[in-house]
């Protein structure tokens, strides 16, 4: 690849921090033209906050950014867009009620001399470059009907031929199929060919590997490999990622885990063929009492959508759930909490009422348990405090609103609000995220013992750590459909990232 | 705080002036509408001497029974962030049928089927609960926002009152609902003993049963509420039903205190029961207030009506005050919820 010549972008001794804590650390990164450049490393790690600096998105950072040769500095979004460099985030970010041309054009609209809008032309041209892209689509269809593959690889569509010199592409695979990765890197090697700088972020070590002339490997906010894609390989990547012995983290789960044989208990919930749209294809799994099953998977890989089955949340399109043994069909989240499963999403506001008091939060679901027609609050309080003493909910004050409680309490309050009567199974999305070492122990210690106490157990997560740190069993998602299942075997975290 | 971190008491003393001012931050919602009350009924004491008489007060409790009934159950709606605009209609609508349902005077000239008293009450009510349940169905089942939904079914309640009573005017009711309407008992309306009790219903309703905590919850935050396994969608259209029912009940007794059933003859109720929850302080956002709000605002209500009565003001910019009052108490809301969301953060 054209190494030799001068880099088309580059960074020196980058260093960002959101509050106090450091996101990047002294990054020097360069991006030569013509050249697809892979990023990887884990969530966290300072791939996206780097981009997000290159596209002008943060514009407070130290280090100097240099485009061609020239130092400067991008004050917005636009200030980047003018010097040709344009992302695609992670999160989708297109106007579903706009037609597809709208979104193709989005901002900069074809407009004739009296300012109208040109709609004729717009379609036209917004037909042929998504064509060029293997898209063939009626330009003037509303977007939001669209699959959601579909509207993912239109966002791109309007970036690759948005004319930028520069493109970023943040975890674009995830919601893609297959084929359409195909169409994706196809394209992408015509623009490298016609001389676009892309740079791209994946999980999938897979993808970049085959896609990139060269891959930078980040891990901790610091910048700690790169070299050029045919020189390395899956392993060497992802042993560069977790940094194998060489860093003492809290906790890094570099070493083997021995998952324990099978306990023979009987099974709580069977999960057979389930699958819906896109997100999910014929996932089979069944938990036992007494047992932790983790299920993990990159971002997108269905896993929020199956855990929105397991309550009752989405319908599947297909495939069937039993409860102890007898079949069922939720019709509603109330459906599933009869049925004895307990839920607590990925993301605290949902599942939080932040302006009521902390007794009112944990009696919620079991009130239809402790009062019939009127209430009794001086019972919900007594088991409030109960709860807030075991979990160790501090401060612990049952009638303080919830609001006023750190993230790591109002996780502990969430799952607390399910535990003082026991489901039968227990569905955690993301358990731990966002939380310090503490509370996070506090949370392993408080699944365990209910593990121990014979409920069955999901986590759903995207972190390996939490996976392994809490599972008995490990089945892996990929793009909707289960591809491993670790269970009585040694699991380390690069065997778990090589599966997924 | 029963909290042992030695670290955090310190703290939190340093804090003490700081809360006491959070606290009335968060309680602002409550305290405004009772202050405007006050400065309202300050106002126009002074402003004419025969405001402020137990003759008048008695006139405000009359003037605001029929909105108080029909608030009732647009708090529940409130609470839960949702909108009925269809009240003053069903109101309507459940007036006319319970006289259709009554043997009207000969001169009446109404194509109507007289029952028993009993029956036609029963009757207006079903037709009431039944259109409520359409509002709930459209809500829940197929997902119509409220605001729509309702506004729809202000129309076909409108409607079918016109096919009842073809522009033509009914007066006779049954005898519970013209007493209950129009007559007193130890010098005390009716009608003001009926709010009052459909009120304090509503209050142990709201506050003391199992059901009136999901409002709440559902109203605060229906993610949530959904994600705790509670049946939000039985919920709203509870909700709904409750409102048409009171609506309706608030519509007879209108009937019959006014004297007459006729089209159209309730639309101000719409505006009114509105403001009164909103004036009151409930969140249009769900969730906070209650009926406690809303007998705040009715009175708030009341006194103004009553009160640019008695200072002898132009009747036109009685109702551009109104507006203007409505405004005011729609920014305190708006703000309120900020403030306390602020605080919550």
């Amino acid at each position: 690849m054209p190494s030799g010549h001068q880099p088309i972008l580059e960074l020196n001794d980058i260093t960002k921090a959101f509050g106090g804590v450091e996101a990047l650390r002294g990054v020097d990164f360069a991006l030569s033209p013509g050249e697809i450049h892979g990023l990887v490393g884990e969530n966290g790690a300072g791939k996206s906050t780097l981009m997000k600096i290159i596209a002008g998105v943060h514009a407070d950072f130290s280090g100097r950014l240099k485009l061609d040769g020239k130092e400067t500095r991008f004050r917005s979004v636009r200030d980047a867009h003018a010097a040709g460099i344009a992302m695609v985030h992670q999160e989708l970010s297109v106007a579903p009620d706009l037609t597809v041309a709208e979104n193709v054009f989005l901002g900069n609209q074809p407009t004739s001399r009296l300012g109208l809008v040109q709609w004729r032309r717009m379609a036209r041209e917004a037909g042929e470059q998504l064509k060029r892209f293997g898209i063939d689509v009626d330009p003037m269809s509303r977007l939001g009907d669209l699959p959601i593959g579909l509207q993912q690889l239109i966002e791109i569509a309007r970036v690759l031929f948005s004319g930028a010199r520069i493109i970023i592409l943040d975890e674009p695979t995830s919601a893609l199929s297959p084929p359409e990765v195909e169409r994706l890197f196809a394209t992408l090697k015509r623009l490298r060919d016609e001389g676009t700088s892309i740079v791209f972020i994946s999980h999938f070590i897979e993808d970049i590997l085959r896609v990139s002339d060269v891959v930078t490997v980040f891990r901790n906010g610091r910048k700690v490999a790169e070299t050029k894609a045919a020189e390395t390989s899956k392993s060497a990547l992802i042993e560069a990622m977790i940094g194998k012995g060489r860093e003492a983290l809290e906790e890094t789960y570099t070493h083997d885990i021995m998952l324990p044989p099978a306990v023979e208990r009987p099974v709580v919930l069977n999960a057979s063929g389930l699958s819906l749209a896109r997100s999910l294809r014929d996932v089979s799994f069944d938990v036992r009492a007494g047992e932790v099953l983790g299920i993990y998977g990159f971002m997108g890989c269905g896993q929020l959508e199956l855990a929105r089955i397991l309550f009752g949340k989405l319908k599947p399109d297909q495939g069937r759930l039993s409860v102890a043994g007898s079949q069922k069909a939720f019709r509603s989240t109330a459906d599933a909490r009869r049925a004895g499963i307990a839920f607590v999403p990925e993301s605290r506001r949902d599942m939080l009422f932040l302006q009521e008091p902390v007794y009112k939060n944990i009696s919620i679901s079991i009130l239809d348990r402790i009062s019939s027609l009127l209430l009794k609050p001086s019972r919900e309080r007594e088991i409030a405090t109960r709860q807030v003493d075991q979990l160790r909910i501090r401060p612990a004050a049952v009638e303080l609103d919830l609001g006023m409680l750190s993230g790591g309490n109002q996780q502990k309050v969430a799952l607390a609000k399910w535990l003082s009567y026991p489901p039968r199974l227990l569905v955690l999305c993301e358990p731990t995220r966002g939380m310090d070492v503490g509370a996070k122990n506090d949370v392993i210690h408080i699944v365990r013992d209910l593990r121990d106490k014979g409920l069955a157990i999901i986590v759903l997560s995207t972190e390996p750590e939490t996976v392994l740190s809490l599972a008995d069993r490990v089945i892996v998602l990929k793009r909707g459909a289960v591809v491993r299942e670790f269970a009585n075997e040694r699991i380390s975290k690069d065997r778990l990232l090589e599966a997924a | 705080m029963t909290s042992g971190e030695s670290a955090t008491v310190p703290a939190s003393d340093r804090k003490r002036p700081h809360r006491l001012a959070a606290l009335l931050r968060s309680q602002m919602r409550n305290i405004a509408p009772f202050l405007t009350l006050i400065c309202l009924f300050g106002f126009f004491a002074v402003a004419s001497p025969s405001f402020a008489t137990l003759d008048n007060l008695g006139n405000i409790l009359t003037q605001i029974s029929v909105t108080g009934i029909i608030a009732v159950g647009l708090t529940f709606v409130i609470l839960c962030a949702e909108i009925d605009l269809s009240i003053a209609a069903i109101a309507n609508v459940t007036g006319i049928a319970v006289a259709y349902f009554t043997l009207q005077e000969s001169y009446v000239n109404i194509a109507n089927v007289p029952m028993p008293g009993w029956a036609a009450i029963l009757l207006a009510l079903a037709l009431c609960a039944l259109l409520g349940l359409v509002n709930a169905f459209g809500l829940t089942v197929i997902g119509i926002p409220s605001f729509i939904m309702t506004l729809a079914m202000m129309q076909i309640a409108a409607g079918i009152s016109a096919l009842l009573v073809r522009g033509q005017i009914a007066y006779k009711v049954p005898p519970l609902v013209t007493t209950l309407g129009s007559t007193s008992i130890g010098g005390i309306p009716w009608i003001v003993i009926v709010a009052a009790l459909m009120l304090l219903g509503g209050h142990l309703v709201l506050t003391y049963t199992r059901f009136g905590r999901y409002v709440y919850m559902v109203g605060g935050n229906r993610e949530a509420a959904e994600y705790s396994g509670l049946n939000v969608k039985l919920i709203l259209g509870s909700v709904m039903v409750i409102s048409a029912v009171c609506a309706g009940i608030g519509g007879m007794l209108g009937v019959a205190h006014f004297g007459s059933a006729q089209q159209n003859e309730f639309d101000t109720y719409l505006l009114d029961s509105i403001a009164a929850v909103v004036v009151g302080g409930t969140s249009l956002f769900g969730g906070r207030g209650g009926i406690g709000n809303t007998i705040v605002g009715l009175f708030v209500l009341g006194v103004l009506n009553n009160g640019l009565d008695h200072v002898n003001i132009d009747s036109f910019l009685k109702i551009l005050i109104r507006g203007l009052i409505l405004l005011a108490a729609l920014i305190i809301n708006v703000y309120a919820q900020r403030l306390r969301e602020r605080t919550a953060e």
